[in-house]
């Protein structure tokens, strides 16, 4: 928050301007944390602030009560100006129990408002997240502006008139604690009163109880003295146009469903379950009225399987997953690189190895993206770089794998996922066309044909008389495609393969530089982090320091502008969720000396940690 | 050029070519098989089926996995795909769900689609995708040179069995019907006439097709079914199951199966034995349990049953997909790309 809130204590409840908050609401996974953070952030997109959002759960659906692994976050960065990341540090906690204090607290930047549900901290709760001692009495939270309201009373008193259970009650506590929240930072509850109204239509008096939570709180917190200011967060001057929020998995199934419709096409999503890709599955199943075919698979080959198949008949074929199922679905990728079929396979990453840290954000599959199979097995490889991103990014997949008939892999992360942001969404007719002529002449027809230019082979469907052919993962004789295991022939087609995804690079958009095109420090960067090193460039600028930034989206192959680029830096600096993956691909393609930035806490990056790693270089 | 590949509703055509013979589904490449392979008969028949099936030849597709039988594709002169191991139903699945219209057939074997492909087998018959699945079941790996397969025999000595195998084997019709397959068949490489019969049938149900074929590996394991297939033996150690008719075997029908309590038993036929009291074989029955019964008859206490054990009618994985996306259309109106974007809630910055 740029503008202090620290300073508070003004008597009659003024408004105070501040040009952006970040909060984090933290509770029990059972709480219903991501619920009250997405409805926040539903309505101050709608009042007009530029939004950034970081959902933090667990991989247990629901840990013990009270535990420390059972606490669910969910960071809101909401502001007047553009912005690009869910915040550093929030400037406001909301602890529904002492877990997620103690879990959070460290976070929250010195000074910030402390909001907690003082009927939470019972001995049992205490002892559950680690404390002998009430937190709330020690004063150890001195450095920061405890707000303790006996939050689960108060809302049970609301609701005291309803005939709920008490255990229903108190699952209304959220929604008490959103309304507090709508007070102090001035947000219209219209929102939240009609999503509660449709979410609970079948169940009257739960939708009453949950309206009654939602006001009582918002009246709770203009009546105490306890809270004495309200603070108002101004429209962001966004670009001029017509906005809804989006999150990255959203993007994402929305942007393949227009790449088929602009292909005139069948969407085929073949996919098994899997955090944090499942949502695209969600998604995509729900818009069948586009012609879209969703099949849940046995397993992630069969989902991969089930794409190619798709794909040999014609379809728009998408397959979704995370890193464990992007391992196996290796060798079938690698199928649909011999027969040189057009298949997206997203990959929503998290954290590994294994099972690693699987609602967690990560971006260490770009090495298993480029060479996670066997043979030579060259694939195009982009990656979004923002939430809204995902929809644009999705197009260009489709673009490369239908005009150059081969597999694309589409780098998605945890943290764009499930990230929301603004989106000033496209008209379809703004959209590239991506219709595909199909071979259908018999004369003069063979299935490894090459286009001189793109070096595609026909993709001639089942179905078109005179065309029967047979392909399959054994090595093709050029232009026949009959199986071959002649020598030349198989170093032919290996570097042909190869020069074909090498040609991708000429129907690339530019690469642009953010900042001058020559300088000091270049920082190179791909995928989730485009905000916290954008963020952090533009700081580092304003305080006049030589620091440019270019965010890669495309990365095999690279934009054909990006050796000159790096060339022109004394320094270039890969920041990247990983141990440097990125930086080693640029040192092997350009023999350039990158350093890394390598942070693996399967959180985002932070602005002011990077900042202050690209000052130390200038 | 361009042509619409958007899926409408879809049976398929069946308006013949007559004129096409099975010449016009040999393919150009030469056939790679050893010579004897009990590939070759099956290849024959169902080239000598194909025409008389009254589909489009553009709209056939054969689709396989690794291994000997895998490589049939090539043979065919119909669209074809020879996948990886273990994997052709995954994308018999996919290719059928984005064009209900075609006829896939997918070939495998007893490695490929019981061992690496197992789960991908069960799951495609439980789902009923409309596919004919042909299982060449030769009981070994042949073109990795030997090993022994699931359905090897127990303490079956092989290249990676020297001392014997110690694996129990799996049965692949009880697999296709304890996975609800609506279509389970078999059928052997002596027998020509039922062969074709069989992969008739096959291609005239709506819906999963599985059709175990025996078929022997002279290389690797020559004689595999002879003790049941040679023709001297063969009336006498099998049964042909027919829908509606007492299960007779035995050369002049001499013999018959009947049942006691669940227990199934020869009996000698005109010597205190009648036809009356015989098992009579319904393969439309909706439970599987008569069917699941039959396929535990073994050689030597019983005759090894060929033919059809089921065959029912359920509706298809494509064809409920298909209808799932024509509702939604109609309910939806036309397709609004402009409407999706927008979502629910949009909020308008001014310049």
């Amino acid at each position: 928050m740029t503008t202090d809130i620290r300073s508070g204590a003004v008597a009659g409840k003024p408004r105070e301007a501040l040009d952006a908050v970040t909060i984090r609401f933290a509770g029990d996974s059972g709480d219903g944390m991501q619920l009250t953070g997405t409805q926040f952030t539903s309505t101050s997109a709608v009042v007009g602030n530029d939004i950034a959002t970081l959902p933090d759960f667990p991989a247990e659906i629901r840990a013990p009560a009270g535990s420390l692994p059972g606490v669910s976050g969910f960071q809101l960065h909401f502001s007047s100006r553009d912005i690009r990341t869910p915040g550093d540090e929030p400037d406001v906690l909301v602890a529904m129990n002492p877990a997620a204090l103690k879990v959070n607290i460290g976070d929250l930047l010195e000074g910030g408002m402390v909001i907690v549900d003082t009927d939470a901290f019972t001995k049992g709760n205490l002892a559950k997240a680690g404390y002998d001692h009430n937190p709330l009495d020690s004063g150890e939270l001195s450095r920061y502006r405890v707000f303790p309201v006996n939050l689960t009373t108060l809302n049970a008193n609301a609701l005291a008139e309803t005939t709920l259970s008490k255990k229903e009650r108190d699952r209304c506590r959220n929604l008490f604690a959103l309304g507090l929240l709508y007070w102090l930072f001035d947000r219209p509850m219209e929102k939240t009163v009609r999503w509660i109204q449709d979410k609970f239509g079948k169940r009257p008096e739960v939708a009453d109880a949950n309206l009654r939570a939602l006001r009582a709180g918002f009246n709770y917190a203009d009546t105490v003295e306890l809270f004495t200011t309200h603070y108002t967060v101004d429209r962001a001057r966004l670009e001029p146009g017509t906005y809804r929020s989006i999150t990255g998995n959203e993007a994402t199934a929305l942007g393949f469903i227009a790449a088929a419709h602009r292909a005139g096409k069948t969407l085929f999503y073949g996919s098994y379950p899997i955090t944090p890709a499942s949502d695209i599955l969600h998604e995509l199943s729900m818009h069948k009225e586009f012609g879209v075919k969703t099949f849940q698979a046995e397993d992630e080959i069969a989902a991969m399987g089930s794409a190619i198949g798709a794909a040999f008949g014609g379809a728009i074929a998408l397959t979704g997953t995370s890193g464990p199922g992007l391992a196996l679905k290796s060798e079938a990728i690698g199928l649909a690189v011999m027969t040189e079929l057009p298949v997206v396979i997203v990959d929503v990453q998290r954290g590994g190895p294994s099972t690693g840290l699987p609602t967690k954000t990560e971006q260490a599959d770009l090495l298993q993206a480029f060479f996670g199979r066997n043979g030579e097995c060259p694939v195009p490889v982009v990656a979004p770089a923002t939430p809204a991103d995902c929809f644009s990014m999705a197009l260009e997949a489709v673009r490369i794998a239908t005009t150059y008939m081969t597999p694309v892999l589409y780098l998605s992360d945890g943290y764009l996922a499930n990230g929301t942001e603004p989106w000033r969404f496209p008209t379809t007719e703004s959209l590239p066309d991506l219709r595909v002529e199909h071979w259908t002449r018999a004369e003069g027809f063979m299935p490894y044909l090459r286009d001189q230019r793109t070096l595609a082979r026909p993709w001639a469907l089942p179905g078109t008389p005179g065309l029967e052919h047979r392909i399959g993962g054994l090595e093709k004789a050029d232009i026949t495609g009959n199986v071959c295991y002649d020598p030349d022939n198989h170093h032919h087609m290996v570097s042909l393969r190869a020069e074909k995804v090498a040609r991708v690079a000429e129907s690339l958009p530019p690469l642009e530089v953010f900042g001058p095109p020559t300088g000091r420090v270049l920082v190179v960067g791909w995928g989730g982090t485009h905000g916290a090193i954008t963020s952090a460039v533009e700081r580092l600028r304003e305080e006049g320091l030589s620091v440019s930034s270019v965010h890669l989206r495309y990365l095999n192959p690279f934009q054909k502008e990006l050796g000159e680029v790096l060339g022109g830096f004394d320094k270039v600096l890969v920041p990247e969720i990983n141990l440097g993956q990125l930086r080693f691909l640029l040192r092997a393609r350009y023999l350039v000396d990158a350093l890394g930035y390598n942070r693996v806490r399967g959180k985002p990056l932070k602005i002011h940690e990077l900042a202050g790693h690209i000052r130390s270089l200038v | 050029m361009g042509m619409n590949t958007d899926v409408g509703g879809g049976t398929a055509t069946r308006e013949a070519p007559a004129s096409l013979s099975r010449k016009d589904f040999v393919s150009d490449q030469e056939v790679r098989w050893c010579p004897g392979c009990g590939d070759y008969a099956i290849l024959a028949q169902v080239q000598r089926v194909m025409p008389t099936l009254g589909i489009p030849r553009e709209n056939i597709v054969f689709i396989s996995g690794i291994g000997c039988s895998s490589r049939f594709p090539y043979y065919m002169n119909t669209y074809g795909f020879h996948s990886i191991h273990g994997r052709a139903a995954t994308l018999a699945t996919g290719l059928k769900c984005a064009r209900p219209e075609l006829s896939v057939w997918v070939v495998t074997g007893d490695g490929d689609g019981l061992s690496i492909g197992g789960n991908h087998l069960i799951h495609a018959l439980r789902r009923n995708v409309d596919l004919k699945i042909l299982l060449f079941n030769n009981r070994i790996y042949g073109l990795t040179k030997g090993q022994y397969s699931p359905t090897s025999e127990f303490g079956k000595k092989t290249k990676s069995t020297p001392l014997g195998s110690i694996d129990y084997p799996i049965n692949p019709v009880q697999v296709a019907l304890a996975a609800e397959a609506t279509f389970v068949a078999r059928s052997f490489d002596r027998d020509l006439n039922h062969l074709a019969h069989i992969v008739e049938r096959a291609a005239a149900h709506k819906g999963s097709a599985f059709v175990e074929i025996y078929q022997n590996c002279n290389i690797f394991n020559d004689h595999a079914f002879e003790h049941f297939t040679e023709k001297d033996v063969r009336d006498d150690r099998t049964v042909y199951l027919e829908h509606g008719k007492p299960l007779v075997f035995g050369r002049g029908g001499d013999k018959g199966i009947r049942l006691r309590g669940l227990h199934p038993e020869v009996v000698a036929l005109g010597d205190g034995g009648s036809t009356e009291e015989l098992l009579v074989h319904d393969e439309r029955a909706r439970d599987a349990s008569l069917a699941y019964l039959l396929s535990h008859l073994d050689y030597p206490e019983y005759p090894i049953p060929l033919g059809v054990f089921r065959a029912i009618q359920r509706p298809t994985l494509e064809t409920m997909m298909q209808t799932q996306v024509d509702q939604a259309v109609q309910k939806g109106g036309p397709r609004d790309l402009d409407a999706l974007l927008r979502g629910r809630e949009t909020w308008t910055v001014d310049a």
